[in-house]
């Protein structure tokens, strides 16, 4: 197997966990976890510079979950990743567990931060790549948000202050996947054209498709990328992704898979690609 | 204050390397030398205050030591949920400064008062609310807000505000400082109203009532100690302070006196009586100046001299 296969494989596990866990702590937002584990996979086996067993080492890059109501997918991230044990999962919501659907501080090893209420990751990126900056550390970090959060201003207060900052450092990953709560996310805020905004506002901004491994390492990679300024990624990507029956369908914002629901998706990521393509 | 708290944030600088200083797009020269001597460790945020508290809670997990400095009423009130999430939920050792506290900025209108955000930060988990006096004060409370690992909002004035402690009192977060003494009242004072306060206690000794003065400079946490001994030893206790008296410091005061009965048994009923001087439930929408707005609410030290006396003159009927 090579590499990147192996990457891929591991992407499958992670959503059959994902599935996993919100089947059986009857939590929500699967199409929304579902939709950016290849995000992350590419960033934390790929791009950032880590090390799981220190995970407080100064100098360590940091990612912003910002999309804190896919919590479900970097829980499962950081697991696999040997921040800890992927056995922590499987008490995941259960009353009393450090693992809440929306993450809290420290509960984790490796949660750089707690989010839950959007709109708050990327000032908190743009602080730690100014702190960087000003402690003279060399550390990148990567904020990964979705679209519908997107609607939020201070997500473009903080874009327009690293833009005149050129916090080259500091990378914005956005989720692409077309679909907010309760609607098209390019229907109900006018976001596209995405790439185009956050160029306008001061990114080297470039578009991938958010389900391609090699792509995302690709650009997460070069940060910063010799342009000097902060880097936008708009990841097109699909809702669901990975579950033929969820891909794209927005009913599995808030849905929670029945028992041969997951069955059923558990058996088809076991097998392979389901062929959904990024629009 | 604020020319006081200019020059702290400065010394303290020099002694902390971890500090670093972020303006909300205000306070044109005033830290012209902070940013000379230290100008990497100035940041200008913009006018965007929701992403200026992100931005210091951000640093603050990095290891820096954030202090944020913009007009009152578009800190607190605007960024509230960053304050509460980014700052409180995270606890981040990251101190808010607010300028212009009260009716500070009277005449520019009630978008630039602030009358409501020490109610909205003492709501919130984890945070320290602390409304220093006198400039004196504000310099204090600066250098022990930076001392401490949690969020600290301080609210200061403007301008020009009167020196009421000769020396340097002696400081802490959380204590009060008796400024005056006195024996039947105690006039409970927070924030830029101290100066108007011990004015009243004066007052009140021209009438033949001996009043003590509190600076009682941290509504949260609240003195509770000092707050028991004053209400067993005087006839009435009155608190000053220019907020609404929803949520400020009077409502501190008397959800502290609520509770109090039942944590001690039902036996110690408090000897005082409770009289609160604060901003009603209004905007103060017509023209004017700061001390046009307290005359408004009752906020003078004669206004408060005279409801004090009422107060024990009702007192004594009974």
């Amino acid at each position: 197997m090579t590499e990147r296969a192996s990457l891929e494989a591991l992407s499958r596990r992670i959503r059959s966990k994902v599935v996993e866990m919100s089947h059986k702590a009857k939590t929500p937002h699967l199409g929304s976890a579902l939709s950016c584990v290849d995000i992350l996979v590419a960033a934390y086996w790929e791009a950032l510079r880590i090390d799981p067993k220190r995970p407080c080492d100064p100098d360590r890059d940091r990612l912003v979950f910002s999309k804190g109501h896919a919590m479900t997918a970097l829980y499962a991230v950081l697991a696999h990743r040997g921040f800890f044990p992927v056995e922590a999962l499987d008490t995941y919501a259960e009353p009393g567990d450090r693992l809440t659907e929306h993450s809290a501080p420290g509960c984790v090893p490796g949660l750089e931060a707690a989010t839950g209420s959007l709109g708050h990751g990327l000032p908190l990126g743009v602080g730690m790549a100014l702190g960087g900056r000003i402690q003279g550390r060399s550390h990148r970090v990567c904020v990964v948000m979705s679209d519908g959060e997107c609607d939020e201003g201070s997500v473009w207060e903080a874009a327009l202050l690293a833009g005149a900052q050129r916090l080259e450092r500091l990378a914005a990953v956005v989720d692409y996947n077309k679909w907010q709560a309760t609607g098209r996310s390019n229907e109900t805020m006018a976001l596209a054209p995405l790439r185009e905004k956050w160029q306008a506002f001061g990114w080297s901004a470039r578009e991938v498709d958010g389900h391609d491994l090699g792509a995302l390492a690709g650009v997460l990679t070069r940060v910063p990328d010799g342009t000097g300024k902060p880097v936008a990624v708009v990841a097109h990507t699909v809702k669901g992704k990975g579950v033929s029956f969820m891909e794209d369908d927005n009913d599995w914002h808030y849905r929670i898979p029945s028992k041969g629901e997951c069955e059923a998706a558990l058996k088809e990521l076991e097998r392979g690609p389901s062929g959904g393509t990024a629009r | 204050m604020r020319n006081a708290f200019a020059a702290e944030v400065t010394r303290l600088a020099a002694e902390l390397p971890q500090l670093v200083l972020l303006s909300g797009d205000i306070g044109n020269r005033l830290f012209d030398e902070y940013k000379a001597r230290f100008g990497p460790r100035f940041l200008n945020c913009g006018v965007a205050e929701a992403d200026m508290i992100g931005v210091a809670a951000g640093m603050a997990m990095c290891g820096l030591r954030p202090v944020v400095y913009t007009i009152a009423s578009f800190l607190a009130t605007r960024a509230f949920e960053q304050i509460r999430v980014d700052l409180c939920y995270h606890r981040l050792p990251v101190v808010l400064v607010g300028v212009g506290g009260g009716f500070a900025y009277a005449s520019l209108g009630a978008t630039h008062h602030s009358t409501e955000e020490v109610g909205c930060l003492r709501l919130l988990p984890n945070m320290t609310v602390v409304c220093p006096g006198d400039p004196t004060e504000v310099r204090l409370a600066l250098a022990a807000a930076l001392r401490r690992e949690d969020p600290v909002y301080i609210r200061i004035g403007k301008k020009g505000e009167p020196s009421v402690h000769a020396g340097e009192p002696a400081f802490s977060i959380g204590k009060g400082i008796v400024v005056r003494e006195g024996a039947q009242v105690c006039l409970v004072s927070t924030g830029a109203m101290l100066p108007a306060a011990v004015a009243a206690a004066e007052a009140l000794s021209l009438r033949g009532v001996s009043a003590q003065v509190v600076s009682m400079h941290t509504v949260k946490p609240l003195d509770h100690g000092l707050l028991a001994g004053v209400f067993s030893r005087c006839r009435v206790v009155a608190t000053v302070e220019e907020h609404s008296l929803l949520g400020g410091l009077g409502a501190a005061v008397a959800e502290w006196l609520a509770d109090r009965s039942l944590d001690v048994g039902g036996t110690a009923e408090p000897g005082a009586r409770l009289v609160r001087f604060g901003a009603a439930d209004e905007f103060f929408n017509v023209a004017g100046s700061q001390e046009d707005a307290r005359a408004h609410f009752g906020l003078t030290p004669r206004h408060i001299a005279e409801r004090v006396l009422k107060a024990m003159g009702s007192l004594r009927n009974k």
